[in-house]
């Protein structure tokens, strides 16, 4: 049976279109903050236990096992954090937005738990500043739970206080690598930092950090509801649970959609977003944001999961889908993607500054009909250099898709460079 | 970058010292932004983490992080107007030069562009030629794929455009109404069929005012 006529488990989307989710009381008729009520009459260490028994892995890109983070993070009185990363700014994500749109308090219920099993009392939600309207909707909502006891002091009469305040960012792709965010967080310009010290050790003002995706954090209730156990029999061995998630582009219905991850690829993009127009191909796709490797038309029945993709050279990223069909010359791909990192590198690391920039300039002379084939492969080197010389990976996450695209198209490159080049000469009418 | 006439971006001044933290006696806060700028400070276990929200709320009252608004944050929050001006260029969404007061942003990122988004840039662009109330510009992944090509009007998210709806849209801002309601993002249902147990109809999740930036 294939992903649009199964029956698909809803975890988080489920009725998230239901009129007045976004306030307490339509949340609480369905159950919501009962989660947090079983959280906070468990002893922390045994909420922990359930966390990693999930298997939940992290939501935002890197895949880090969620429990796990959690532990890193030093036991004792210091003041600790949790930030919640809402800067979704991966090209073509988009559920994050939705989540917080229209179910606002299932993640203020997922920071309460967290934070509790984790044993913080400060957290912090940065949200970017274009999220005007989900922004908002996470303001209202918060003071609607403050109200309600389930944030503050001694939460429903427990032991566990916390303090959440919504940030709103400014515009900055770099604010959603975590360094980057808890600079920005700290009112400076959003620069990564060298790691380690990682955050869960050295984070916001120093203190020990934990960093999560609204997705993951997000699906803390549910997890509290069903069980760690319960929740691992989604999915598949090494990717448990279900994902949201975005799919754009060349499909006919682009859109969140909600999987259990190790689904064929091929049922996300045909099955559930109609596949492209009628008459065209799938001609590559990005599995996981603009960040990760492309594969092509003869890769969709990879099975989607973090480790069947890592095995195929690419990732889940934050699972956002662009479909690109064989109307669009792979040039053009190339050149949006590249230039979108180079007008969003902080320019701390020489490598990413300069590297991205010589991207563009080379992939702008193939289009002036000015390159060589050699380029090509000066391009793949300057990909190659960047790679791992950084503090963060914003660099690599050029670096990737385009020497991905090097790879997998260089026949089409070669040939746009001799089109290009001959319609410069004016040999081409 | 342009702006030598205006912005940031000029040449330094070597003949003038760098300036110092504001003395709250010789600069001139409105009590609002003063009020709104302590408001933000005291979120914070360290008051410095509010300088984005209080450039923001600076930029809300001046139209732009002018030289005059980023004295007046320094004032308040008590810290050097160079590390504001550093701040306030690092983040796109914080205006170093003068700029119209509506601000459209056209996503032209992968996705949207796959979808016809920098026709559409230059649709809106011309169609506002000459207008200074507007700031048009091309702007990265909004985080709205599924409605591409979108854009974000005064913080209000509308898609997918059609080059036919950019008068509409135009006319929409300068008029002060709400933008082209029927596309505003509050209002779109998730794709996924299998989410909604039953079909809930079309409704606005939270209206949006035109000013967008809220409240």
């Amino acid at each position: 049976m294939s992903a649009a006529t199964a029956e698909r488990r809803m975890l988080l989307l489920n009725d998230i279109d239901e009129p007045g989710l976004a306030t307490r009381e339509v949340y609480e008729r369905r159950g919501g903050y009962e989660s947090l009520r079983k959280a906070l009459s468990m002893e922390p260490e045994a909420l922990l236990t359930e966390l990693k028994d999930s298997g939940l892995r992290g939501r935002g890109g890197a895949g880090f096992a969620m429990g796990t983070k959690v532990s890193f993070l030093p036991k004792g009185a210091a003041q600790k954090y949790l930030v919640c990363n809402a800067d979704e700014s991966e090209p073509g994500t988009f559920k994050d937005r939705e989540l917080m749109q229209k179910c606002p308090h299932m993640l203020i219920e997922g920071i309460a738990i967290a934070t509790w099993a984790a044993g913080i009392s400060r957290a912090f939600i940065y949200i970017r500043g274009e999220y005007v309207l989900q922004a908002d909707i996470l303001d209202a909502a918060l003071a609607e739970a403050r109200e309600a006891g389930y944030v503050g002091q001694n939460i429903l009469g427990s032991e566990h206080s916390l303090s959440l305040v919504v940030h709103r960012g400014a515009g900055a792709y770099i604010c959603g690598e975590e360094t980057g965010l808890l600079d920005s967080l700290e009112g400076k310009r959003g620069n990564p930092r060298l790691k380690p010290p990682f955050p869960a050790i050295n984070g916001l003002y120093q203190g020990p950090t934990l960093i999560n995706n609204v997705e993951t954090l997000s699906t803390v209730p549910s997890i509290v509801k069903m069980g760690g156990e319960a929740y691992a029999s989604l999915g598949t061995e090494t990717s448990k649970g279900t994902k949201l998630v975005s799919i754009s582009g060349h499909v006919q219905r682009p859109g969140n959609y909600e999987i259990e991850l190790g689904i064929p690829s091929r049922e996300i993009i045909y099955d559930l977003a109609g596949g492209p127009a009628d008459g065209r191909q799938v001609k590559c796709w990005f599995p996981g944001g603009s960040s990760s490797p492309v594969l092509t038309g003869d890769d969709l029945d990879i099975p989607y999961d973090f480790d069947s993709l890592a095995k195929a050279g690419t990732m889940l990223g934050s699972g956002a889908i662009i479909v690109v069909d064989d109307s669009t010359p792979i040039l053009d791909v190339a050149l949006k993607t590249a230039k979108f990192y180079r007008h969003e590198s902080c320019g701390k690391c020489t490598p990413c500054r300069e590297g991205t920039n010589w991207t563009v300039k080379m992939l702008e002379r193939i289009a002036a009909g000015e390159a060589t084939p050699m380029d090509l492969d000066i391009m793949a080197s300057v990909c190659t250099n960047i790679i791992g010389n950084c503090l963060c990976v914003l660099g690599d996450a050029m670096a990737m898709p385009i020497g991905s695209m090097i790879a997998k198209f260089r026949g089409e490159f070669e040939q746009s460079i001799e089109q290009a080049r001959l319609a410069a000469e004016g040999a081409l009418v | 970058m342009s702006g030598f006439a205006s912005g940031w971006d000029q040449a330094t001044d070597r003949d003038k010292l760098p300036a110092e933290i504001p003395s709250p006696d010789q600069v001139e806060v409105p009590a609002a932004l003063r009020q709104e700028i302590e408001g933000h400070m005291s979120l914070y276990p360290d008051p410095t983490s509010a300088a984005l929200p209080a450039l923001a709320a600076a930029q809300r009252v001046h139209g732009w992080c002018s030289p005059e608004a980023i004295e007046q944050v320094a004032c308040v929050m008590q810290v050097t107007p160079a590390s504001l001006a550093a701040v306030a260029t690092f983040y796109d969404m914080l205006e170093t030069e003068p700029v119209g007061r509506h601000s459209v942003y056209v996503c032209t990122n992968i996705s949207c562009s796959l979808r016809g988004a920098d026709a559409l840039l230059d649709a809106v662009k011309a169609a506002a030629e000459g207008d200074g109330e507007l700031n048009v510009r091309a702007f990265e992944c909004l985080g709205a794929c599924d409605i591409a090509p979108m854009a974000s009007v005064d913080g209000v998210y509308v898609g997918p455009l059609a080059i036919e709806d950019v008068p509409q849209l135009l006319d929409d801002v300068r008029s002060g109404r709400p933008v082209l309601p029927e596309k505003q993002l509050a209002r779109m249902l998730v794709a996924d069929p299998a989410a909604n147990s039953q079909q809930y109809p079309s409704h606005p999740v939270q209206s949006v005012d035109n000013e967008g930036q809220r409240r």
